[in-house]
């Protein structure tokens, strides 16, 4: 128990603690002293509970007093909905202030007018909470560790920003709190006060730096996040008045074809979509990435988007068979291909990202719109794999363009010969978002499976193109970054100590989960869809097939380990070195030609992008009207047939 | 097991020459076709020996290492079916190996090279749902991936994934790097792009390649074979006489058909495999 209002609590001390500590230059030590203390007592009390978890002690929070918790809580969606107020009215967009009005207020009478059921369980820990709980703890503290560097220098490129980095570090910390709230709550009223904390803070976040862009983006993310939360109110409504429950995990235990519950699980999950960005509502994200990159790398990575396919893996059980499920999958399978397609279309590193994001969500969306224990296994794994992946990707494209001042694909060429120590962080952390032995495939294999298992064959079909384009635009950004130019010079790697703080520790979870996903497997997951299927559930992935992937992870470490052993040696240089056939004669630099007339002419090469056929402008607007109207179609359905 | 083990090597020891002298009858057939007297069986052997005594011309350090894992990763697909393991690990590993080639090509930072890459990167992102498909196609023949149980089974795989068959033959085209799509790289001189992806690799490190090559052969001649095999004998003498007539039929295609330009490669491919392997998929489904 007191280890659940550890993980809550403090981080809002220490985002107290740093918000009051001021801008100065001469508390900058001081800050990255509670900065770092607080990350890494963080992670060790995930860990902690980790242990304590799985040596099978349980968590189960009951709140004798929680008149008083109650109450906090209610003082909590007061101020926030005021907040989004101020804003709202601020900045003349008053559609979000209805927005939060909306959501808030009927939850607020529902609690004020003696209509919501009092239960005494609101905290509840089981394996799928403690895997997130790493998940935010550990990658969370990372980033905010690898933020205090990438702060400074990120005021020091763009000098007519306003200096609020007090406050962006104190609220990348409420944002870690918010999200252990969420995790930890069973009581749906308190999941959702912690939901919408999660919405104000990517909204603030998203806002950082004040510019008109960042506005209107801020606040695309945060109508649509409310949109959700409201989808949220109108469950809970149904659950406390209809049904008289509070909590999620009574919810689990109904009958899944009960009209009630559908109506329920069809909000819910409608609240989810939103929140992980799925098809239509995926602007938000996309918008996000003008924020500083360590709000890209947790909100948009590697937490808040995760809140949302955590409940849905939740809810998962429900939704298997169900016409709510048939929404889900196919909202995520769409979004896993289209988004895809997308990322092919795009040069911004940053925004290559975005597209991927919102695609493997999609993936895990639809794993657990499938609702078996194969699905649920595949859609935990790929969290726990993007999230460590992306978060990478995510720091490295930052650090990049902190010392190269461009964060395009582009511009990355040749970076193994320029900047080799970022390079190969970031080769890591491509190869573990889709090459064939790391996590992600690990993942797909089962998912793969689990689709067929359920006879959804257009989950299929969106699988294997979806894969197909995935691989395109991870190959083409990693053959930019191998691409060796000689006498190209080195340049000075101006990346934090601090920063490397972050980078390398996360590389290194990417290879050792990789190495040791049977044991993440056997020990985290399994026990996961044991307790969510109140039966023991076969292990999801063979002996013999392990064997076979981690073979394969043996060769593909062996490649690079000899590769520098040799390079090591000779420098990549022999004497049996030559030049590359640059359509003419090679002038030596590999960087120009000469040309039928004898002069040098220099060369550019570009990738391929084919923004023709499937750039963003092309079939954005298509993407969103069919997944509207496939949402609201489905929507209409459930609701109409439940109702009848 | 053991057995097994060793049946996989000693496949992976086999596959270089079948499909060396599978190549060979390629070209020979090829140049027949073509009213040419042609090379020799063994040309492949004698152009395969002259490579290696090249010198090994290598633009970076990095080359040699991608171009050998290319080759370990083709040669693992083919442990894998061989062993009777999972077909999708398979087709995994094939998808790595022929990532590392194009890196092999990106590593040049030359313009042929670089654009054939892509290009390359294009056939992988063609051919890669049908390969996948194929292996669900097994799966809901026989209710697993692995191999094992495909020669297990009462009756060919064909029978019911016909479909996935011809999906998988039009794929097979950009497999092979054959006419109508051979983008990248191509067997014949009048490529525009002169060799495509290997423009800058030369020498004995060539010689890599060209084994990986045959052993791509070799496995997707295996593939094609897998259609017909079930537990009974004979089945292997049929499934071995599809291969050869399918490969035959390849050289045909690669001798009648010009290049198409890659809009064409991925709307004929995509096309086929969504409509001849998802209608099978679908049928497959909804009879289970």
């Amino acid at each position: 128990m007191e280890i659940i209002s550890f993980l809550i609590f403090f981080p809002f001390v220490a985002a107290a603690v740093l918000f009051f500590l001021g801008n100065d230059e001469k508390v900058y030590s001081v800050r990255k002293f509670v900065v770092k203390g607080s990350g890494f007592l963080i992670m060790a009390a995930v860990i902690y509970l980790a242990f304590e978890e799985l040596s099978g002690r349980e968590h189960i929070g009951y709140l004798m007093e929680s008149r008083i918790a109650n109450l906090a809580v209610m003082a909590g969606e007061i101020f926030l909905m005021l907040l989004v107020t101020f804003y709202s009215f601020r900045y003349r967009k008053y559609y979000a202030a209805l927005l939060s009005w909306l959501g808030t207020i009927p939850v607020l009478w529902l609690d004020l007018s003696g209509n919501s059921v009092e239960d005494q369980l609101f905290f509840k820990v089981d394996n799928l909470t403690v895997i997130m709980c790493l998940v935010v703890g550990i990658v969370g503290s990372l980033i905010c560790i690898y933020a205090v560097g990438y702060i400074k220098d990120y005021h020091h490129h763009h000098k007519n920003y306003p200096q609020r980095s007090n406050w962006f570090l104190a609220m990348l910390f409420v944002f870690l709190g918010a999200m252990f709230g969420l995790l930890f709550s069973d009581n749906l009223g308190w999941l959702y006060f912690f939901w919408e904390i999660t919405s104000v803070c990517s909204f603030l976040l998203i806002g950082y730096n004040k510019e008109k862009q960042a506005i209107d983006n801020s606040f695309r993310a945060l109508w649509m996040n409310l949109l959700g939360g409201c989808g949220f109110t109108v469950a809970i409504l149904i659950c406390n008045l209809q049904l008289g429950i509070a909590n999620l995990s009574q919810l689990q235990q109904l009958n899944k074809e009960a009209p009630a519950v559908m109506i329920i699980v069809a909000f819910l999950a409608f609240a989810a979509l939103t929140k992980s960005a799925q098809m239509p509502f995926c602007g938000w994200l996309l918008g996000a990435m003008v924020a500083p990159t360590p709000t890209s790398a947790l909100l948009h990575s590697a937490t808040m988007v995760k809140a949302g396919v955590y409940l849905l893996i939740r809810i998962a059980p429900l939704m298997n068979g169900t016409l709510t499920g048939v929404m889900v999958t196919l909202i995520g399978g769409f979004t896993f291909f289209t988004a895809s397609l997308m990322a092919i279309a795009t040069s911004d590193g940053k925004r290559v990202l975005a597209h991927s994001t919102i695609s493997n969500l999609g993936l895990i969306v639809a794993c657990a719109g499938v609702g078996l224990p194969e699905s649920v296994w595949a859609a935990t794994m790929l969290i726990l794999f993007h999230a460590v992946s992306k978060s990478l990707m995510f720091m490295c494209v930052g650090a990049v363009e902190n010392v190269t001042g461009s964060r395009n694909v582009e511009d990355m060429h040749g970076l193994i010969v320029k900047l080799p120590r970022l390079a190969i962080v970031m080769i890591i952390g491509i190869c573990g978002m889709y090459l064939a032995p790391f996590g992600m495939l690990v993942a797909k294999w089962a998912a793969l499976k689990a689709y067929i298992d359920s006879g959804a064959v257009w989950l299929v079909l969106f699988l294997v193109f979806g894969t197909a384009s995935t691989s395109f635009y991870w190959g083409k950004w990693l053959g930019k970054i191998f691409a060796v130019i000689h006498k190209s010079p080195e340049l000075h790697d101006t990346t934090h100590y601090g920063e490397w703080q972050a980078l390398y520790p996360l590389a290194t979870l990417v290879i050792a989960m990789c190495f040791g996903f049977p044991f993440v497997s056997k020990y985290l997951i399994q026990p996961v869809l044991n307790q969510m299927y109140h039966t023991m559930v076969p292990a999801v992935i063979g002996g013999s097939d392990i064997a076979i992937m981690v073979l394969m992870l043996l060769l593909i470490a062996s490649l690079p380990i000899a590769g520098v052993l040799t390079a090591r040696k000779t420098h990549g240089i022999t004497e049996q070195n030559t030049r590359s056939y640059m359509s003419g004669i090679n002038a030596g630099d590999d960087r120009h030609f000469l040309n039928s007339y004898g002069d040098v002419q220099s060369v550019y090469m570009s990738n391929w992008y084919m923004i023709d056929y499937i750039g963003e402008l092309k079939i954005m607007k298509l993407c969103l009207v069919l997944s509207s109207a496939m949402l609201v179609i489905m929507m209409i359905i459930i609701v109409g047939g439940a109702v009848a | 097991m053991i057995v097994r083990i060793i049946i996989g090597f000693l496949a992976v020891f086999a596959a270089p020459f079948i499909g060396g002298i599978l190549s060979g009858l390629d070209r020979m057939i090829g140049a027949r076709m073509q009213r040419r007297q042609g090379p020799p069986l063994l040309q492949p052997f004698y152009d395969f020996y002259k490579l290696t005594k090249k010198r090994a011309n290598i633009m970076n350090g990095l080359q040699i290492f991608l171009v050998i894992g290319h080759l370990m990763f083709v040669a693992l697909s083919i442990w894998i079916v061989y062993t009777g393991e999972d077909l999708l690990l398979a087709v995994f590993s094939l998808t790595l190996a022929e990532m590392l080639f194009c890196l092999v090509a990106f590593s040049a930072s030359a313009p042929y090279s670089n654009m054939s890459a892509q290009r390359e990167l294009l056939q992988m992102a063609c051919a890669e749902p049908m390969l996948l498909l194929m292996a669900i196609g097994f799966y809901m023949a026989n209710g697993s991936f692995k191999v094992m149980d495909i020669l297990h089974a009462s009756e060919p795989a064909i029978l019911k994934t016909p479909g996935m068959f011809a999906g998988f033959l039009v794929i097979l085209v950009i497999e092979l790097r054959k006419s109508p799509f051979d983008v990248s790289t191509s067997h014949h001189a009048h490529q525009e792009m002169v060799k495509g992806i290997t423009t800058d690799i030369a020498g004995s490190v060539m010689a890599y390649v060209e084994v990986a090559e045959w052993c791509e052969l070799f496995l997707m001649a295996t593939f094609t074979g897998m259609f017909f095999i079930c537990s009974n004998p004979f089945s292997f003498l049929a499934a071995a006489a599809a291969a050869g007539l399918v490969l035959f039929l390849m050289t045909l295609v690669d001798n009648t058909f010009p290049r198409v330009r890659w809009e064409r490669m991925l709307w004929m491919s995509w096309g086929a495999t969504f409509i001849f392997a998802g209608v099978n998929l679908l049928v497959l489904t909804l009879t289970r």
